[in-house]
């Protein structure tokens, strides 16, 4: 794939050296490497993908890396995202991230965005680099990345992960088919949960990460057979590798061959999410951990019943009955719905659901804790290990 | 004369591969063998034996859901000819759903 500079990019003898491992492959050649040093990629996210496709992409000589990143360095991200250590807990990830990229390359031209990428900034954005490498976390974003693309002209190298499966593919190029050929429309909201929600096989961000790395720089070198109308399917578990066929939908709303869409839209209003992300409420009665706390000490009739998984229980709890939610239809006989009943979960989204189930139930006097265990380790008893 | 029109069909046998996010409906099964000489009967099959998998998979009005996408081996359905697309024996159905995750 061409870039988009003139300008002829030559290479010094430091960088012959550095480079020497590629240059000595016919594949890749001066002429390769020169390629690499001209081209311009943005990666969307500089945590679980991002973290080894930045990695890799600086290792390999990409001239100009753009970085995308509003969030900040968690420790729960330590056990996954590679490129921020411990030391950079609290950091800007975009700072933590310039570091090691400049270590490893200080021949890297880095860019950095401190920003939400949203509908009025994508276009601009993207513009300015040649491919955009899609490491973000979250529907409406990758629906925003995928039009975005389309209407520049970038392909976007795509890749996704969960638990321990991930997906790799290159949409938005000219001939091949966007991530709408494949999706047109996301799943609702709460569906499928978020990698703090579901959990994530710590190295599958690294694996999947790398495979986007490695269509990078093929689309920039023009070598080898990209993913382009090909879905590859990961299973870490398993350690197989899937193929489906992608096609380009003549009728996609945003690459077809009469688009309806032609400008970004509202991301998060076409996923069905109103405002911020937080664990739904759906409208179910609440409680708040301190007059769960204050009822418990008052030694008042409770049921406090917990409806996370079994391995979360061993992880911490507050004594209460476990029924996890997918076993709750079947064991719902457990439970006396003549008892007041208080449901928790992690963070109050699964609960939710148990509650609202409950109710068509027939159970009258139930209650979600809002916040969940999370929420009682926050505000109640500092000793219970939050995760 | 009467005479009749013998049509010999054979139920074929095929392999429903089920992705993380829907195991649980299954018994965390990662794939289920199923009867069905189509796409649609073998799908059928499969929400039949695990009914709570239906909703996830189809709308009210059993319409597959547009974030689902169905794999006869490596070819998309839609590209075929969808839930009637036929089925021999030792086929593999993927179910495909987005998912998102990256961070």
């Amino acid at each position: 794939m061409a870039t988009t500079t003139e300008i002829p990019v030559t290479l010094n003898k430091d960088e012959i050296l550095r480079y020497s491992r590629h240059l000595i492959m016919p594949e890749v050649g001066m002429e390769g490497q020169q390629k690499l040093k001209a081209a311009r990629v943005l990666c969307i996210g500089t945590g679980g993908l991002g973290s080894p496709m930045a990695l890799y992409l600086a290792a390999a000589g990409v001239g100009t890396l753009g970085l995308v990143d509003f969030d900040v360095v968690d420790y729960t991200n330590l056990q996954r995202q590679i490129i921020h250590f411990t030391s950079d807990v609290g950091r800007k990830k975009l700072d933590s991230a310039a570091d090691k990229l400049k270590a490893i390359n200080p021949y890297l031209n880095l860019r950095t965005f401190d920003t939400r990428l949203s509908s009025a900034n994508a276009l601009e954005l993207f513009r300015e680099f040649d491919i955009i490498a899609d490491g973000t976390d979250n529907f409406p974003t990758r629906y925003l990345v995928n039009d975005a693309c389309v209407l520049t002209g970038k392909p976007n190298v795509y890749g996704s992960i969960f638990r321990f499966e991930g997906q790799a593919s290159v949409f938005a190029t000219e001939e091949g088919p966007c991530y709408r050929c494949l999706y047109p429309e996301p799943p609702p909201p709460g569906l499928v949960p978020s990698c703090a929600e579901g959990g994530v096989l710590g190295i599958l961000p690294g694996l999947v990460g790398i495979m986007q790395a490695t269509e990078v720089i093929k689309l920039i070198l023009g070598v080898g057979e990209p993913l382009i109308g090909r879905l590859l399917l990961i299973d870490a578990l398993g350690m197989k590798f899937r193929e489906l066929k992608l096609r380009k939908n003549p009728d996609c709303p945003v690459c077809g061959t009469h688009p309806t869409v032609t400008k970004l839209i509202d991301y998060n209003e076409f996923c069905g999410i109103r405002g911020e992300e937080k664990p739904v409420s759906n409208g179910v009665p609440e409680i708040q951990v301190e007059d769960l706390k204050r009822r418990l000490d008052a030694k008042e009739d409770l049921f406090v019943l917990d409806v996370r998984e079994p391995h979360e229980y061993q992880i911490c709890n507050i004594g209460g009955y476990l029924i996890p939610l997918n076993d709750l239809p079947k064991r719902v006989n457990e439970l006396d719905s003549s008892r007041e009943i208080v449901v928790h979960c992690k963070m109050g989204g699964r609960s939710a659901k148990a509650v609202a189930f409950l109710q068509q139930a027939g159970f009258q006097k139930v209650h979600n804790l809002a916040g969940g265990i999370t929420a009682w380790a926050d505000r109640v008893d500092p000793k219970v290990p939050k995760y | 004369m009467l005479w009749h029109r013998c049509i010999s069909y054979s139920i074929a046998m095929s392999k429903i591969h089920i992705p993380t996010p829907l195991r649980q409906y299954v018994g965390k099964q990662a794939s289920v063998d199923v009867a069905g000489s189509t796409v649609g009967e073998a799908m059928n099959a499969l929400v039949s034996q695990h009914p709570e998998l239906r909703k996830h998979l189809y709308t009210e009005d059993g319409k597959l859901r547009a974030f689902v996408n169905l794999y006869l081996n490596d070819e998309d359905i839609r590209y075929l000819q969808k839930e009637a697309t036929a089925l021999k024996d030792g086929d593999n159905i993927s179910i495909v759903p987005s998912i998102a995750g990256g961070c």
